[in-house]
């Protein structure tokens, strides 16, 4: 097989391979722009492990509302989309870089968390697992739709100086942004660890999500709790979304993207376990990347969710989960 | 007095002036179809699923795959679609339950069994892919494509009928019963002998050829189907708040959730017209039944009647 072009579009990379003097598309690497190289399988490897450590980030807020209250966040992709909004707005009307603008959205994505937590997700559901899991779906769909109303179903993106900025790494070119989004995230999920482990607030945390009758007791107001975890978790789609802004799309659908990939990253890598959202976090960046080379683009994606229901039917408890 | 409803409900298209309004009795009463559905295994059964598209594409695929690459008769499309969407509740539901699924966790399985369909049917020859397939156009009775809405409206009412003697089957059953028992409280129910795989796989194969049956029609009746309508989750959530702000595990409590939502949809339209608004007061809606009145509407007659 000889690979002999890339052509880079603004969503899609496409390999080309020519055949008998045709030309044939191999393979597309989605949702990925400025990615130029000279081994696809190299290429498509590396990009996957990038873009998974953003992955690794949405997961790790889901991973932490998981953890301490027990419920799947149906919302986390939606608050995603609303991050994205908010870090686009302030690049596109107050010429902020989304990167100067990381700690704002962190800051003010916490607070819509800890808000929709305590007035909206907390009072409606009244403590029961179904309520709570409706509770999210409805806030999803309520900001879904309220997003589609304001903004319209266009897909907007921005562009930074960096946003085709290359690194030249051996016989590859990584995309800067993508560098950055796969390094920053890293560190705010050690940030976030350190955080839950050595820190008062963070063995409060720990404590509710253990035992949360037993934390009362010893002075720790379990809603409270709860309403700052919520918050931490979407927190880290505030700093999320900044990391993926310069290299993504977004849209008011845009969430439906990262919600099945979040699920799968969770329970691939164990309901509540930090680890186990890295690791997943990459493995499913691996895999959708490794799937669109050799898939195609219309069935790479099918790669992840049966990596979910595969997980989901023969080992809920994912790779670092406790044995139920 | 449900004899009477029934009569009020078939007579209505023939009292609305125009074909528009037929058409949205028509919509309300096909919504209330599949909250029907979606209610016998999950307000019934207490399985909270969020990707029941899964069943009705498969229904809407099969007819439309019978007819042009087979040539058969648009009508063998219902029993078609009733055994092919059971078949694939039944399998889910063996492969999902076996496992232990329930709450959560069974709510993220059928979303990803709906999200490997659409895939699956967007990328595959044999579902044209993301084109979609087209019926070729010919109307006539016999071959299941009416030029009157009014013959659309009584096929979905025969179908809700349908759906709501199931609901009230299940109300008064055995089986039902076992499926509340389960529903209530697992551990509790197994003691005393109901076999939890057997009951839930059944519920959600029953659930699934009924609402196989929605997508038979939606076919017949637009005369196209593509991956993201036949699986995409927008229908999932439909049917889900139907039933949710309805009642889920009433009898009545879809019809109510419908007919409720597609007032608030219409008359929220004639205000602000917006894409997105009428969905996002559904959203609201959502929250606030789930927050007000667990039991939905349903639940607000029977504790009317009661005071």
């Amino acid at each position: 097989m000889e690979v002999f072009c890339f052509f880079s579009s603004e969503k899609k990379v496409f390999f080309f391979e020519k055949k008998k003097q045709k030309t044939f598309v191999r393979g597309v690497l989605r949702g990925h722009r400025g990615f130029v190289v000279t081994d696809i399988f190299l290429a498509a490897l590396i990009n996957g492990i990038l873009i998974g450590g953003v992955y690794a980030l949405v997961a790790l807020g889901l991973t932490l509302i998981y953890g301490v209250l027990h419920i799947v966040n149906f919302a986390h992709g939606s608050l995603l989309m609303v991050a994205m909004f908010a870090a686009w707005l302030l690049a596109e009307k107050v010429g902020l870089s989304p990167y100067a603008a990381l700690p704002v959205v962190a800051a003010g994505m916490f607070g819509v968390g800890w808000g929709l937590y305590r007035f909206v997700i907390g009072r409606v559901s009244r403590g029961e697992d179904r309520a709570i899991l409706l509770a999210t779906l409805g806030v999803a769909v309520v900001l879904d739709n309220a997003f589609l109303a304001m903004f319209g179903g266009d897909t907007r993106q921005i562009e930074t100086d960096l946003t085709f900025a290359m690194w030249e790494v051996g016989p590859l070119l990584l995309s800067v942004p993508k560098v950055i989004a796969f390094g920053a995230s890293l560190a705010i999920a050690g940030l976030l660890w350190a955080f839950m482990a050595l820190t008062d607030t963070g063995r409060a945390i720990r404590a509710v999500a253990k035992e949360p009758e037993g934390a009362r007791l010893m002075g720790i107001r379990p809603d409270r709790i709860f309403a700052l975890a919520y918050g931490i978790g979407i927190a880290c789609l505030g700093a999320a979304a900044c990391l993926l802004l310069p290299s993504f799309f977004v849209s008011p659908h845009v969430g439906n993207v990262f919600v099945l990939v979040a699920f799968t990253i969770v329970v691939l890598g164990g309901m509540g376990s930090f680890p186990g959202a890295v690791v997943g976090g990459i493995l499913i960046g691996v895999t959708e990347s490794l799937g669109g080379l050799f898939l195609g683009e219309s069935l790479g994606p099918i790669g992840i969710s049966l990596v979910f229901i595969a997980v989901l039917l023969l080992r809920p408890t994912g790779l670092f989960g406790a044995t139920r | 007095m449900k004899a009477v409803a029934l009569v009020v409900l078939a007579l209505v298209p023939f009292a609305l002036p125009s074909q528009s309004m037929v058409n949205i009795a028509m919509l309300t009463a096909f919504s209330a179809f599949i909250g029907q559905c979606w209610n016998i295994s999950g307000g019934f059964g207490g399985l909270t699923s969020f990707g029941h598209a899964v069943f009705f594409g498969t229904g809407a695929y099969a007819v439309a795959i019978l007819q042009t690459r087979y040539g058969l008769n648009p009508w063998l499309g219902l029993p078609v679609g009733f055994v092919a969407g059971g078949l694939v509740g039944a399998a889910i539901g063996a492969a999902s339950f076996r496992a232990g699924l329930r709450g959560s966790y069974f709510a993220l399985v059928t979303l990803a069994f709906a999200e490997v369909f659409r895939i699956l049917s967007n990328s595959l020859d044999f579902t044209r892919g993301g084109l979609g397939i087209n019926i070729p156009l010919g109307m006539g009775v016999g071959n299941f494509q009416f030029a009157d809405r009014r013959a659309t409206y009584a096929v979905v009412l025969g179908l809700l009928v349908l759906a709501t003697l199931c609901a009230a089957w299940l109300r008064r059953s055995r089986f039902g019963a076992r499926l509340a028992a389960l529903r209530e409280n697992e551990d509790a129910a197994q003691a005393l002998g109901v076999d939890l795989v057997r009951t839930k796989t059944l519920a959600l194969a029953l659930s699934g050829g009924l609402t196989a049956l929605a997508g038979v029609v939606y076919t017949q009746t637009y005369l196209y189907i593509d991956p993201t309508i036949a699986f995409g989750s927008e229908r999932s959530v439909e049917m889900l708040l139907v039933a949710m702000i309805g009642g889920a595990g009433t009898v009545w409590g879809p019809i109510l959730g419908a007919v409720a939502l597609h007032i608030v949809a219409d008359v929220s339209r004639s205000f602000i017209s917006t894409p997105g608004f009428a969905p996002m007061l559904y959203g609201v809606v959502l929250l606030v039944i789930i927050g007000v009145l667990p039991q939905g509407m349903a639940g607000l007659w029977e504790r009317l009647r009661r005071a």
